[in-house]
């Protein structure tokens, strides 16, 4: 399993690269969405409005962040689960996206999509909220901030600690991490 | 008869609530200690080493520990010889809101599960009463993470599944819903009563520290049996494949009817926060 530093946008070739177990750390920008700003960006393209950042090469991250103390960049902010996503990613991966930042399984139907448009989802370590939240060193909103935790915002992250949990190949980590471990 | 003031209990339950969220507590950080030593994969253990940076800057930099603060779970034993001068459920969840305002917890709870509209409290409060011998009022307080929650599972089980079927059902839960739930877990298991007093018992034994143990041997014996089968099924810190799937199995039992054997399985994230305060 290698290690890789990654800088964001991502571009076919880093994501052809990455295998299911290398480790990441990511710097760069990257937005957040999750349930309700999906629902919104999806239905905004369907009217063929245009998404509140640019797609191409980006990584988006899902998670709604606690609220922010006084003198920090960001709350606390950690990855929620995945699969909720499922039903919007291949609408974004279409169009540009080339990686997801969360945790837990996704479907087949976001697997095959990976791999038609070469995409990686990278695993981050659900509830270490306020380690991840060390590495965000700008926070910005940029859409939606009627949706509070769910807004849309753009972070400047550096060194953040990730692991390939389905790459473009078609491997799943959940699935031979876990055959590797499993006792009969 | 002795009287609580309901402020005591709000400024009392605050301060739990947002504790809980800072400090994971020791027991839990043993449990990560435990879990550290005993995972075979590299990748696990880089996120238990993960985890346990997590809770040290959490503790010292006084912020959420996760950023799913949760679903306030209540336990109020409220003894029959206490009276609180006030409204004891209205005092409960202005020390929610409080909690979550002053401490900067992120507000999770929608006004209804079809509306969707926050709350912009984090209230309601889920709270569980039980009158109790006594003239004191003990509150345990829970933050229920979502992800975890969303994976849990009940079912009324035929009285001819016996054990068997109980663990069966337990793996089964488990190996279905685990990698989802930030693992390693902590496993609340309710068995027996009615349909509700199942749920309800899982929740209280996902809340409890997974080193007390149920204090009739046979259920001690089989938490320790449980917790060695869903280490088994190889799904590892946060489900990357590996030796350490559960920090614990706590089970928690009541009478049942004769036809029936409700079993229901709480699961819990390692942001397994709780804490208690008696008045």
């Amino acid at each position: 399993m290698a290690e890789y530093i990654l800088k964001t946008p991502l571009t076919d070739a880093d994501v052809q690269k990455l295998r299911i177990g290398d480790s990441v750390r990511l710097s760069g920008t990257i937005y957040t969405a999750r349930d309700a700003a999906h629902k919104r960006m999806v239905e905004g393209l369907d009217k063929g409005q245009p998404l509140p950042f640019d797609i191409k090469g980006s990584l988006v991250y899902y998670v709604g962040p606690s609220p922010t103390k006084p003198g920090n960049v960001i709350g606390s902010a950690g990855p929620t689960t995945a699969y909720r996503m499922d039903p919007y990613a291949p609408r974004l991966m279409e169009i540009g996206m080339k990686g997801m930042i969360a945790k837990g399984k996704r479907n087949d139907a976001v697997k095959e999509a990976m791999a038609r448009h070469k995409v990686v989802y990278l695993g981050a370590t659900g509830g270490a909220a306020a380690l991840i939240a060390k590495c965000i060193k700008k926070c910005d909103i940029i859409a939606y901030e009627d949706l509070g935790p769910e807004a849309v915002r753009r972070l400047e992250v550096e060194d953040m600690p990730l692991v390939v949990v389905t790459d473009c190949h078609g491997g799943d980590l959940y699935i031979e991490g876990r055959k590797q471990y499993e006792v009969r | 008869m002795r009287t609580v003031k309901a402020e005591e209990v709000t400024e009392a339950l605050a301060k739990v609530a947002v504790n809980a969220n800072y400090d994971i507590g020791p027991e839990m950080l043993r449990a990560f200690d435990e879990a550290l030593a005993a995972e075979k994969s590299e990748a696990g253990r880089e996120v238990i080493r993960q985890i346990q940076k997590n809770a040290r800057i959490a503790r010292e930099e006084c912020v959420p520990y996760c950023q799913d603060t949760g679903f306030a779970v209540v336990f109020a034993e409220v003894g029959q010889d206490v009276h609180v001068e006030g409204n004891l459920t209205d005092a409960i969840n202005a020390g929610i809101r409080k909690a979550y305002s002053d401490g900067y917890l992120r507000k999770s709870i929608l006004n209804d599960p079809i509306q969707r509209k926050n709350t912009g409290d984090n209230t309601p409060a889920v709270i569980h009463y039980e009158v109790v011998p006594g003239d004191k009022i003990r509150l345990t307080f829970g933050a229920k993470g979502g992800g975890s929650e969303n994976m849990s599972k009940q079912a009324m089980l035929k009285p001819a599944d016996g054990l068997e079927g109980v663990k069966k059902f337990v793996l089964e839960t488990v190996s279905a819903g685990g990698a989802n739930a930030c693992p390693p877990l902590v496993i609340g298991v309710g068995l027996g009563g009615t349909f509700e007093k199942s749920c309800i018992l899982s929740k209280k034994a996902a809340m409890r520290s997974p080193f007390h143990r149920n204090p009739d041997p046979f259920y001690a014996a089989l938490e320790d049996e449980l917790k060695e089968s869903l280490n088994k099924l190889g799904i590892g810190p946060m489900g990357y494949g590996g030796t350490v799937t559960v920090l614990g199995v706590n089970i928690e039992v009541h009478p049942c009817h004769l036809v029936a054997l409700p079993v229901a399985v709480n699961v819990n994230c390692h942001a397994d926060r709780h804490g208690e305060v008696e008045l």
